[in-house]
């Protein structure tokens, strides 16, 4: 087989806003050879099919839409120099920082001093939520749909039944209207909330059906409804010719699984710490690859801000062993990073990020090692299903090097 | 010879486009699955004016697209029927064919787990049985050995039996090889061409089908869970298919490195039990269930079939339910009652029914049609000499062969094949063209995954589903 063999200085794998955001603060600090790799035919990442605005500066109405906004990244990583392909595929590994590549110009095998993960995230398909029923065409997760309406201006169909509430899935819903669907319902089975997970849009009002579950599609041609069953047991099938499954995010982990850096239990992502470091060495990783899914701004962010302990690995800085782990419990689903650097270094805007399963009000926060408390905190806003709160770092002091896992709970 | 293949319009208009002034065909198959498609492999061989017709707008598009994908030793056949002969048969057969044209097949091997002590104890006799069908390899093996083997097997298996020959194999690309070859050959394709009644005369019978009738000399029906209903319309009331669905779950390739063998429980009176086996295309398959059903469509899964398929995993290889699920889907098995085929010639209406071909039809295929040309014969038809078909090579879909975008050679002739378009399973745009303009073309999503994956890997679509489809339209006359 011959490949083409190179060396770089920095191979950045994936140009969605993070790895651009890598890729232009990498070249701008002087690491050398950065290449950015995508897969894509253009680069940009998720952005490119968000044709809505709050990409970028002040998230909420303001901001870029998604396209501008991946082309402002584009340009920033190519004006600082970086190396930007497309159309190439990083395949799997050759060794611990070489990668093969595979482009229509032919195959590569890239050798790096440093690899920087930001392959983002999807959300699972009906099959991996394991919803029954028959296999028709109008089934869609919202990457799909945004990408069939956006890039190609394909005909969707009629009536569509958005599955999930979260940003996501009114985006979903607004790109369905944009086609010219009716949105009959959203679908979540988490309990009525008095307080919005999602800042209300008063120009559309589409039922939200809460403490509902999908039991099942019908339709063999074509899809022909969603059947539910709500909390108290009754069953309803909204008619509908569309669904998309929304939200429900996986990482894209499987470079980072196979390249050794084992993943987090709670994110599905790399476990790392808040250095970007990967417990495979020389293997950072940024974006949502860590955490599906947060907004892009913060995704570009963290590919900034790994920059630093780049620069650092590659002045040969020895890279950790040995890091404690940080887990929660139930109802919490993930924090990230979820390990402990051992040199000082905060997580981004000195704050680490989580998730819960569950609606909290006003939730009281204990960190503790080794049955030892090292932090409480007491959050002042309800903490609520796919959105992230914040917890302070300042207490990482206090984390014993050589101590167990490290255990956020509620009380 | 250009290829007769059709898929709309009148079929009348069909026949004469292809073949002159011709207006009856001399052998007619009802059925384009894997066993329709070898029987017309099978055919093409003769200088017989033949066509495959199928409701559907694909071939292998019924029970063939959906099953478990093992080519089977036939170890645990009944010893001495059909089934065990022509699987046995088929396996040869087939592997052999495999390797000439490309099937992806992978000779992972088997091991029959026996969970407790009853299990253990029944190992011996099945063992003898695999004598009885004439398979030697069979070798009982310790619980140390087991583990050793399969390192990450739930607690508790005692021992197995190891079936070494047991193989999986690309289901998809098997019919379509068979197909390629067939209408290459010779033989008329028409597919969207459902029969609805059939009408026997003193030398031909004159099928109506949804694109008109049909006329045909001979006639074989090996339209799979519909073979009992096309078989009472001509006067028999042999045997009666009650669909037994099998649901199964697709795995993450991530979850490849959990097992190395085809894992079968010890079979029981319920059936052939939930196994856990690696695709050719380096998935994890869990299933299949075994439901009785009445309704011959109701190809969908279930949430109480997912559920059991989860609690038997669990046991078997606990670290599978940690993994992502790519795909669930559910297949039609076409039981009657009967522990064997149902195939049987009728020369006096120039007629072979194939009825009955259950859970083994993949593997058997070839046999079955080799089985089936010959009773043909024996119905009086004369087929003359056999030729050779011209050789054949398929897409290589198989993990275990480098795939298109691993070849450097492939790719420097051209580009298209080193262009990714289905990320998940590395599709290149060249092997997308290649499959919307091949002999039998795909015509729609499913038949483009099942030609080239695309489509069909863990995002089902979030990346690469809205390109594909734009590919499918470009495609389109
Ligand atoms: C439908 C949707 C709507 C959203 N709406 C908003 C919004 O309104 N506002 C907001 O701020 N955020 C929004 N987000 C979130 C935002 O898009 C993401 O946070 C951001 O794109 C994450 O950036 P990333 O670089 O980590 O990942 P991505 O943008 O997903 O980029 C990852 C890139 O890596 C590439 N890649 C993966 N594997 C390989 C490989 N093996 N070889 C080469 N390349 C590879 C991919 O092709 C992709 O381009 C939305 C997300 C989605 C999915
Ligand atoms: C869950 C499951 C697991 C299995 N596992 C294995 C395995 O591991 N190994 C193995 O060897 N076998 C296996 N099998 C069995 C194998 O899949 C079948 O035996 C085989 O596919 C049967 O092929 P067929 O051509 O007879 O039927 P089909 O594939 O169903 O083909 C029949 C065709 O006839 C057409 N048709 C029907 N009626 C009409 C009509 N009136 N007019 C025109 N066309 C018509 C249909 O459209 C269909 O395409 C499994 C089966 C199932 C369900």
């Amino acid at each position: 087989m011959t490949r083409r063999e190179r060396t770089v200085d920095v191979l950045v794998v994936g140009a969605g806003p993070a790895g651009l955001g890598a890729g232009a603060e990498l070249a701008a600090s002087g690491a050398g050879h950065v290449e950015i790799l995508e897969r894509e035919q253009a680069a940009g990442g998720i952005p490119r099919h968000c044709f809505h605005g709050g990409f970028g500066a002040g998230r909420i109405g303001g901001g870029a839409i998604g396209p501008v906004y991946a082309q402002q990244c584009v340009a920033a990583a190519v004006r600082a120099g970086a190396t930007l392909r497309t159309s190439v595929t990083v395949t799997g590994w050759a060794g611990p920082r070489t990668l093969d590549i595979t482009g229509p110009t032919g195959l590569e095998r890239i050798t790096a001093r440093a690899v920087v993960l930001a392959t983002g995230a999807r959300e699972r398909p009906r099959s991996a939520r394991l919803v029954p029923g028959t296999r028709p065409p109008g089934v869609y997760t919202t990457g799909e749909l945004q990408q069939a309406v956006h890039l190609f201006r394909q005909r969707i169909g009629t009536r569509a039944v958005v599955i999930g509430h979260e940003p996501v899935s009114h985006a979903a819903a607004d790109t369905l209207r944009v086609a010219g669907l009716d949105v009959v319902a959203l679908v979540t089975d988490q309990p009525p909330s008095p307080l919005p997970a999602v800042p209300v849009r008063p120009r559309h009002r589409t039922p939200l059906l809460t403490d509902a579950t999908i039991t099942g599609l019908t339709g063999r041609e074509r899809l022909t409804g969603v059947a539910l069953r709500h909390r108290d047991g009754r069953t309803t099938t909204l008619r509908c010719d569309t669904v998309v499954f929304t939200g429900d995010w996986i990482p894209d982990h499987e470079l980072a699984r196979r390249g050794g850096a084992t993943l987090d239990p709670g994110t599905r992502g790399p476990a790392y710490d808040a250095s970007y470091r990967t417990r495979a060495t020389g293997v950072f990783a940024v974006g949502n690859l860590l955490h599906a899914v947060e907004s892009a701004g913060t995704a570009a962010a963290e590919g900034r801000a790994v920059a630093a302990p780049v620069l650092r690995h590659l002045a040969a800085d020895p890279w950790p062993t040995g890091r404690p782990a940080l887990a929660v419990d139930a109802p919490l689903e993930w924090i990230a990073p979820n390990l402990v650097a051992l040199d000082g270094s905060r997580p981004l805007n000195g704050r680490f990020t989580l998730r819960t399963g569950r609606r909290l009000l006003r939730p009281f926060l204990v960190v503790g090692q080794d049955g030892r408390v090292l932090h409480r905190e007491r959050l002042l806003l309800p903490a609520v299903p796919n959105r992230s709160f914040r917890l302070r770092g300042d207490w990482l002091d206090r984390v014993d090097p050589h101590g167990g896992t490290v255990r956020i709970t509620v009380h | 010879m250009t290829p007769t293949i059709t898929a709309t319009g009148a079929l009348a208009h069909s026949l004469r486009d292809g073949d002159g002034d011709a207006t009856t065909y001399d052998v007619t198959v009802i059925g384009a699955g894997v066993v329709g498609t070898a029987v017309a492999r099978e055919l093409a061989r003769y200088r017989l004016r033949t066509a495959l017709i199928d409701g559907s707008d694909d071939i292998g598009n019924g029970t063939s697209k959906a099953n478990t994908a093992i080519l089977h030793t036939g170890f645990d056949a009944v010893p001495g029927s059909l089934e065990a002969r022509l699987v046995r048969d088929g396996q040869r057969r087939l592997a052999a064919y495999a390797v000439a044209t490309g099937i992806p097949v992978e000779r992972v091997g088997a091991l029959l787990v026996a969970w407790d002590e009853e299990q253990l104890a029944a190992l011996p006799a099945l063992a003898a049985k695999a004598e009885r069908n004439d398979y030697h390899a069979a070798r009982i093996i310790d619980a140390d050995e087991l583990r050793a083997r399969e390192p990450h097997l739930g607690p508790g298996a005692l021992g197995a039996l190891e079936i070494p020959d047991e193989s999986i194999i690309c289901p998809w690309t098997t019919p379509l090889a068979y197909a390629t070859q067939a209408v290459r050959a010779g033989v008329h394709l028409h597919l969207n061409c459902r029969v609805r009644q059939i009408d026997s005369g003193q030398d031909v019978h004159t099928l109506i089908t949804t694109r008109g009738p049909l006329s045909t000399r001979y006639l074989i029906n090996v339209a799979g869970l519909y073979a009992d209903e096309l078989d009472r319309q001509l006067g028999h009331d042999a045997f009666t298919v009650t669909p037994r669905r099998g649901q199964l779950i697709v795995f993450d390739k991530l979850a490849r490195d959990l097992v190395d063998h085809i894992l079968l429980p010890v079979p029981t009176e319920a059936g052939k039990g939930v196994l856990v086996a690696p695709t050719v295309f380096g998935n994890v398959l869990l299933g299949p269930t075994a439901e009785e059903l009445d309704d011959k469509t109701a190809t969908g899964s279930s949430a109480d079939g997912l559920a059991l398929l989860r609690e038997k995993g669990r046991r078997i290889l606990p670290g599978l339910l940690e993994e992502e699920v790519t795909a669930v889907y559910a297949g039609m098995r076409a039981a009657t009652g009967h522990e064997d085929y149902r195939i049987r010639a009728y020369p006096d209406q120039r007629y072979v029914a194939v009825g009955g071909i259950r859970s083994t039809g993949l593997t058997a295929s070839m046999a079955i049609a080799a089985y089936v040309t010959e009773l043909l014969a024996g119905t009086g038809l004369d087929l003359g000499a056999p030729a050779e078909l011209p050789p054949l090579t398929m897409p290589q879909l198989g993990e275990a062969f480098p795939r298109p975008y691993l070849r450097a050679e492939l790719i420097a002739a051209d580009p298209a094949y080193g262009t990714l378009v289905c990320h998940c399973e590395r599709v290149s745009a060249g092997e997308i063209r290649d499959a919307l303009t091949s002999t039998i073309p795909a015509r729609s999503k499913d038949g483009l995954r099942r030609r080239t994956r695309a489509g069909g890997g863990r995002c089902q679509g979030f990346y690469c589903g809205a390109a594909v489809r734009a590919l499918i339209e470009e495609a389109r006359p």
